[in-house]
């Protein structure tokens, strides 16, 4: 009964989205690694795609899936770019940080 | 024949476009005698067609030729058309017959000349363009010959382009006339919207039932046009400083037939001119101004081709109180007579300059009359006809204006003879400076005071010691044909019953606006023209007792000899007031649009380098800089219940 109780509902896994979307969104804000930059902007499109699923899955609602997909796909060849200039610019600037790379400050 | 009314001017056009293609090749002196051919034979189907017209009842002396459909655009259809009626078959006699006599002296003139065919192209061009003019069914096609006239008399004024004085004089030309064309045009513009129709022949119809404002109007725009054509007051400054182009072009554009298409637009719409009465008198007013004006300029010029310009002017000036009169018959008259005696003036001038070796310069003169006997026999016979010495052709046509002048106002005709008596003193001290008197032609130059066309002149002159020589026939005929013209052509219009031939042939198209004198004047004709007559022989008397017996000293002061100055205070008055004017609306512009226009652009670069700081080039805090306004947006929407 009282696992019943605990019985996970669509906010859970909306609390997690949100939690898990915070989570990437204060990494990205207070880290300079590059890198772990990154992985913070990934962790937030996880986190939206976690909400897209269980909202579908609420709804019954298909279409949230597919949208998943697309934010996959999307994610994927962002990951080759993104990776690809970190890559470069840790090659022309060994140890370089977000903060450093500012040459468009107007 | 009236079906070959389009072969007048097709005939000039296809001796252009010969010569444009081909005239190099084909030379000296081949080009001017297919150039004149085509005017020639213009002149015979123009002769044809007179014909044809005259075999006419008076009152079917009328055809349209529609050539093709020129601006079909909804309501505003123009036809490229041409109108056969006396008024204009007469002016088209005269232009191709005058044409052909100057072609064909232009051989002869031109002999020499490094671009002796360009020349005959223009010349051609010109005769093409001025019958476009003339023969035009409606405005549009007039215009069209009325531009390509100005494009041919810029082109011929510049033809030796390579003397800075005579690129000048063309561009002066060329740009007086974009002044009185601008009337021209509104006068279009203005009679479509009140009739819908540019033809002449529903303009002239509609006359009728316009208001007075706007038939005064049309008229007025009109006149300005025909002002700076014709060479009137204040638009006649282009036309002495013409005199830099050949002189067969001096005679035929200006003198001849161009400088009279003001005359015959105001004749072409005399309906127009009869609603008002004050337009009539205006043009009048500004007609014998304008005579009296030139005639005493032309007192004082030292230039042979100056003095007839100036008589030109004046000439053309009795011609618009003819004009204002309601004398049409008269003024086409005189426009005719006037073509006859001014072109023979002008070729025998030319031949003169010719047999001088280019000298232009009266002062280096005289007694000519030995050595070019013909030219001086045919100057002589245009000297008495513009003089107005009766029977000459000048006489008669001169004596008709001033009657007409006389009926409409007393001071109209007083002025008129007293431009008559000017007109006979100058061109008698002309003759005599010219003909009579000692040899003055190996005088040194300094002898005299320089006169601006010096040095133009001093590159053509021959050494001193070279003797004045007779002009080769081809020069010659011309002149001997316009002389006998000048005798003979008062037959036209005689103040004699039964012999009014040119009022009869014009009456179809002159009845509505032709004046009717009044019994009074009619009497006193005789005693007019004896006025006429008297003050001819003054003139010319008082002249030969001044110049060539030298009992009376000269008259000639200088404010006359510079033109009473116009040109030298136009230019004062454009560089001092004027620049500083220009200078004060430059300024301005540069204050207050350039201003405006800087200080904007001044606002956006003082916003843009505030704003450079929110752009840190820092990832972070543009990543912040998002946050922070997605959850302001989120903070938004709920607080509104939005979400």
């Amino acid at each position: 009964m009282m696992l019943a109780a605990l019985e996970p509902t669509p906010s859970w896994y909306l609390v997690l989205a949100a939690l898990l979307f915070t989570i990437g969104a204060v990494g990205v804000l207070v880290r300079r690694n590059p890198l772990v930059m990154f992985m913070c902007i990934e962790l937030m499109l996880n986190a939206v795609n976690l909400s897209f699923v269980s909202l579908a899955s609420a709804l019954d609602d298909v279409s949230g899936q597919t949208v998943v997909f697309f934010v996959l796909v999307v994610a994927a060849a962002e990951v080759v770019v993104g990776l690809g200039i970190v890559v470069a610019i840790q090659r022309r600037r060994p140890g370089a940080t977000a903060d450093d790379l500012a040459a468009l400050k107007g | 024949m009236l079906d070959y009314l389009w072969l007048i001017p097709a005939l000039p056009l296809a001796g252009f476009l010969v010569l444009v293609v081909a005239g190099r090749r084909l030379g000296e002196p081949l080009a001017g005698w297919i150039a004149t051919v085509m005017a020639a034979s213009s002149f015979v189907v123009t002769a044809a067609v007179f014909l044809a017209l005259l075999g006419e009842p008076e009152e079917e002396r009328r055809a349209v030729d529609v050539l093709f459909s020129w601006i079909p655009a909804g309501s505003f259809q123009v036809d490229a058309a041409l109108l056969a009626d006396p008024l204009s078959v007469a002016m088209a006699l005269f232009v191709t017959g005058i044409g052909s006599l100057i072609h064909l002296y232009s051989i002869g003139y031109m002999h020499g000349d490094r671009d002796y065919t360009k020349f005959f192209v223009y010349l051609n061009l010109f005769v093409f363009s001025m019958l476009m003019l003339v023969l035009g069914e409606n405005m549009l096609v007039t215009f069209l010959g009325w531009e390509g006239v100005g494009v041919c008399s810029y082109l011929l004024i510049s033809f030796w382009h390579t003397r800075e004085s005579a690129a000048t004089a063309g561009k002066k030309a060329f740009v007086t006339n974009r002044i009185g064309d601008v009337g021209f045009m509104l006068a279009i513009f203005l009679t479509f919207s009140t009739v819908g129709s540019i033809s002449y022949l529903e303009l002239n119809e509609a006359a009728a039932e316009l208001s007075s404002t706007t038939a005064a109007a049309i008229a007025l725009l009109l006149f300005v046009g025909a002002c700076g054509k014709s060479a009137q007051l204040p638009l006649y400054v282009w036309l002495p400083d013409a005199m830099e182009g050949p002189t067969p072009v001096s005679a035929l554009i200006h003198a001849a037939t161009m400088v009279t298409a003001g005359v015959y637009l105001m004749t072409r719409v005399n309906p127009l001119l009869h609603e008002v009465e004050w337009v009539g008198t205006t043009i009048a007013v500004v007609g014998v101004g304008t005579a009296l004006f030139a005639a005493t300029i032309a007192v004082a010029q030292n230039d042979i081709k100056k003095v007839l310009a100036y008589s030109t002017i004046s000439q053309l000036g009795y011609m618009f109180l003819a004009v204002g009169s309601g004398a049409y018959v008269a003024a086409v008259f005189h426009m005719i007579t006037h073509a006859f005696f001014k072109a023979l003036l002008f070729l025998g001038s030319g031949s003169v300059i010719h047999g001088m070796h280019d000298e232009q310069d009266m002062r280096y003169m005289g007694a000519l009359r030995k050595f070019m006997p013909i030219t001086f026999g045919t100057f002589v016979i245009g000297w008495l006809a513009i003089a107005g010495v009766p029977p000459f052709a000048g006489f008669w046509s001169k004596d008709e204006i001033l009657l007409f002048a006389y009926d409409k106002s007393v001071v109209l005709w007083a002025i008129g003879i007293v431009t008559a008596l000017l007109t006979a003193y100058y061109m008698t001290r002309q003759v005599v400076m010219v003909f009579y008197g000692e040899a003055r032609w190996d005088d040194p130059r300094d002898a005299h005071a320089s006169s601006p066309g010096d040095e133009a002149v001093a590159d053509h002159a021959g050494g001193p010691g070279r003797r004045p020589h007779e002009s080769p026939w081809l020069m010659l005929t011309p002149l001997v044909v316009l002389a006998l013209l000048s005798i003979v052509g008062g037959v036209m219009q005689l103040p004699f019953e039964n012999l009014h031939f040119l009022e009869e042939w014009l009456h179809p198209v002159v009845e509505e606006g032709e004046r009717v004198l009044a019994s009074g004047t009619k009497d006193i004709k005789w005693i007019l023209a004896g006025v006429a007559a008297a003050v001819a022989f003054l003139g010319i008397g008082l002249a030969w007792l001044v110049y060539e017996r030298k009992k009376v000293r000269a008259i000639e002061p200088k404010v006359l000899a510079h033109a009473w100055y116009v040109d030298e205070g136009v230019a004062a008055f454009v560089d001092g007031p004027g620049r500083a004017a220009f200078q004060a609306i430059a300024d301005g512009d540069q204050g207050l649009v350039d201003g405006a226009v800087n200080g904007t652009a001044g606002a956006v670069a003082r916003a843009g380098a505030g704003l450079r700081r929110f752009q840190s080039g820092a990832v972070r805090n543009y990543g912040l800089g998002i946050a922070i306004g997605a959850v302001a947006l989120l903070a938004w929407f709920v607080s509104r219940g939005l979400l």
